[in-house]
């Protein structure tokens, strides 16, 4: 990645080289199956046993209610999907929401409530919803929206939930909250929690379901049991003991982390608006997460704008790609009322961990040249 | 030259693309996503994006994907709704040649910095008297300078077809040869919207109103039958208007729209001596004279004098034709039947 200016923390975000550090024993000497019976399946079972406790303490709730899943997909499609299976009744979420949870609420037939001009839940819609929609069993509600990087208060949608639906399971998408948010102030409101451990510092293809004592769902996966009957398949051992060691370390860094990052962001963000007209801001920076810059741009198309960004190493993303790697028109912003013409010029620039000043830098000169020339300004 | 280099994941773009890194090009491959809905044919579906990658992959170059579904649901499907509507036969291929290959495209190649843009087609161009046009491909069985006719000077300036001067037989053998994934992939033959399953009919039939009509003699009027919808009868058609079989074939000679009414007759009632052409898009200006005519994809040409009547074109035939269904593409090629003055929708 050297020369490379990484904007896209969003989208995944580098290893943690602690991560990476005790990962690799467990994909060399330290192979074995954790639910075998002898001496090497025991070392293994222990940083599983290990991992899971560091996971819950972090996350605020027992060992017990933390199950290990392939990523964040697995987690959302099992909390929906594996809960309406088991209880019946149907499925509430913003129309914002990550298509991981989306796609099960419209292949469950479920309903999906309007969202603000920020893309946050509009919690008088959620509450009508739910007042007027019959048998209603799973509500799920991201913590944070990784298109444009706006909060949704979980406190505040929970008591909505727990008043107007009280017999529902509440589920939230969290796979973008960890380098942001203290996980101990959201799980506590939830009965659901979704992580995806890329996205914070860990590998690809491992994640984390948090499932509440006595809630009831079908496992998305069956077989061997080996997640305490609630998720079957081998553990990813290595992939799990790197997940809690990245989500220890973004835990423990992100006070320190967060104002740095809002100074980084609004940096960016502020010298693209000042060098360009027609460019705003999609949420205010008091609505979303301190690493996240959307940007709306006037009179360019992001197809064309991640191209000459690419060209220039610089690393950004839009809206999210189809099967064929075509971008889509967003969602979110259709939902925010973001009009079609300007939403085409989306831009969303993510910060990290690893982000330095000179990246934001360079990320500003490069996009602020990019605009130019896709307007046609200051070419011959 | 920095060449942006159309990719649809078939064998003739993904040996265009060699032949363009071949001659020191700087290449990078680009697929259009074209259509949203259901496909199974024609190109652009995610097998065929995959393979284009793995093309671009092998080959070394960069490769990217531009959603221009909207652009191909306005300029290229909804109209082939409309013309079906309208009774007319339209082209979807050489609508999305014109609207989305050899101007969206073109435009955002040109905005992003590349010198031109270079597609798999079978055809060349040629320099004529100070100026450029669409000539035939070296392999007249696979010729396409029929569906990329509509190319004005200021495209041909910055268009390639790197296999226009290749025969099919050797772009396989090249693509074999570099051991392209896409070396034995069959051609795309049909529009790529419309899925085998339903076929016109079901694609049509869920976006317009089929209206039945009356088969009737074309010469005493007699009613003969009736077919379903008279958007899906064209000019010509012998099987499915529901005639019995046996006696003398009788054609579909003259379609009333209006009043859905579709006639048959014999084959000489189709015959005529002139034909209109509108929209008329020139290569480099009008031309009157002796010219040869196209009207289908690999349709054999006729020799006709042109006329030219400001976006019009009258045809006078040099011996009776068919008569060519409205809405059809009609290209015209110099005398010697080598490259491309121009063409048009028959009225």
């Amino acid at each position: 990645m050297s020369g490379y200016t990484y904007l896209d923390h969003a989208a995944t975000t580098p290893m943690r080289a602690e991560a990476v550090a005790v990962m690799l024993p467990f994909l060399s000497e330290q192979f074995a199956n954790p639910s075998g019976s002898h001496r090497f399946a025991r070392e293994a079972r222990k940083a599983i046993d290990e991992a899971r406790d560091l996971v819950a303490g972090l996350l605020g709730c027992l060992p017990g209610e933390v199950i290990f899943t392939s990523g964040g997909t697995e987690a959302d499609n099992t909390a929906i999907l594996g809960t309406l299976a088991r209880r019946g009744g149907t499925v509430v979420c913003p129309a914002a929401e990550h298509h991981a949870v989306l796609e099960c609420v419209h292949q469950a037939h479920g309903h999906v409530v309007a969202t603000t001009v920020t893309g946050a839940v509009d919690l008088d819609a959620l509450a009508f919803t739910l007042d007027t929609t019959p048998d209603v069993s799973v509500v799920s509600v991201m913590a944070v929206n990784n298109e444009v990087g706006s909060i949704n208060d979980i406190a505040a949608v929970a008591r909505v939930v727990r008043r107007h639906a009280p017999g529902a399971v509440f589920h939230t998408d969290a796979v973008q909250a960890p380098s942001w948010l203290d996980l101990r102030t959201i799980t506590p409101h939830v009965d659901h929690l979704s992580l995806s451990a890329h996205k914070f510092g860990g590998p690809k293809g491992v994640g984390v379901l948090v499932a509440r004592d006595g809630t009831a769902f079908q496992p998305s996966l069956i077989g061997g049991g080996q997640e305490r009957e609630r998720r079957s398949g081998t553990h990813n051992v290595g992939g799990i003991v790197a997940m809690a060691e990245a989500l220890r370390i973004t835990d423990e860094q992100r006070s320190a982390e967060l104002p740095r990052l809002a100074a980084l962001r609004d940096r960016l963000v502020d010298s693209i608006v000042a060098a360009v007209p027609g460019v705003h801001e999609t949420v205010p920076r008091d609505h979303k997460v301190a690493g996240s810059a959307h940007l709306c741009i006037e009179g360019i198309e992001n197809e064309a704008l991640l191209f000459l960004l690419d060209e220039a190493a610089v690393c950004a993303s839009a809206a999210s790609a189809c099967a064929a790697g075509a971008m889509e028109p967003s969602h979110v912003l259709a939902a925010m009322g973001v009009p079609r013409e300007l939403a085409g010029g989306a831009l969303r620039l993510t910060l990290g961990a690893t982000t330095t000043e000179a990246d934001v830098d360079r990320g500003a000169d490069v996009v602020v040249q990019a605009i130019r020339t896709l307007r046609r300004d200051g070419r011959s | 030259m920095k060449v942006l280099m159309a990719l649809s994941g078939g064998v003739d773009s993904s040996v265009a693309a060699a032949e363009l890194l071949r001659a020191g090009h700087e290449v990078v491959g680009i697929t259009m996503r074209l259509w949203g809905g259901d496909s199974d044919t024609g190109c652009c579906s995610v097998a065929d994006v995959d393979d284009a990658r793995r093309v671009a992959q092998q080959l070394g170059i960069d490769h990217l994907v531009f959603n221009f579904t909207e652009d191909f649901d306005r300029h290229v499907v909804q109209p082939y709704v409309d013309a079906h509507r309208d009774g007319l036969t339209p082209n979807p291929c050489i609508e999305c040649n014109r609207h989305l290959k050899f101007h969206r495209l073109s435009e955002r190649a040109d905005l992003l910095g590349f010198d031109a843009v270079a597609t798999g087609h079978h055809a060349r161009i040629i320099e004529h008297d100070g100026a450029r046009y669409v000539a035939r491909g070296e392999d007249m069985a696979k010729d396409q300078s029929y569906v990329v006719h509509m190319l004005p000077q200021r495209e041909l300036a910055r268009t390639l077809f790197p296999i226009g001067g290749m025969t099919k037989a050797l772009v396989r053998e090249r693509a074999t040869a570099l051991g392209l994934r896409t070396a034995a992939k069959p051609d795309s033959q049909d529009v790529c919207f419309i899925t085998h399953d339903g076929g016109r009919t079901a694609f049509l039939g869920s976006r317009i109103p089929f209206r039945p009509a009356q088969v009737v003699d074309a010469v005493d009027g007699a009613p003969l039958g009736q077919v379903e919808s008279v958007e899906m009868v064209t000019l010509g058609q012998r099987r499915g208007i529901g005639l019995i079989g046996g006696g003398p074939k009788r054609y579909v000679v003259d379609i009333d729209h209006a009043t859905a009414t579709v006639k048959v007759g014999d084959e000489s009632l189709l015959l005529r001596d002139e034909m209109v052409v509108h929209q008329m898009a020139w290569a480099h200006q009008p031309y009157c004279g002796a010219v040869l005519v196209q009207c289908s994809a690999h349709g054999a040409t006729q020799p006709a004098t042109i006329t030219v009547a400001g976006d019009t074109v009258q045809v006078q035939w040099a011996s009776p034709q068919r008569r060519v269904s409205p809405g059809q593409s009609v290209v015209f090629y110099d005398p010697t039947d080598t490259f491309v003055l121009g063409g048009g929708i028959a009225g």
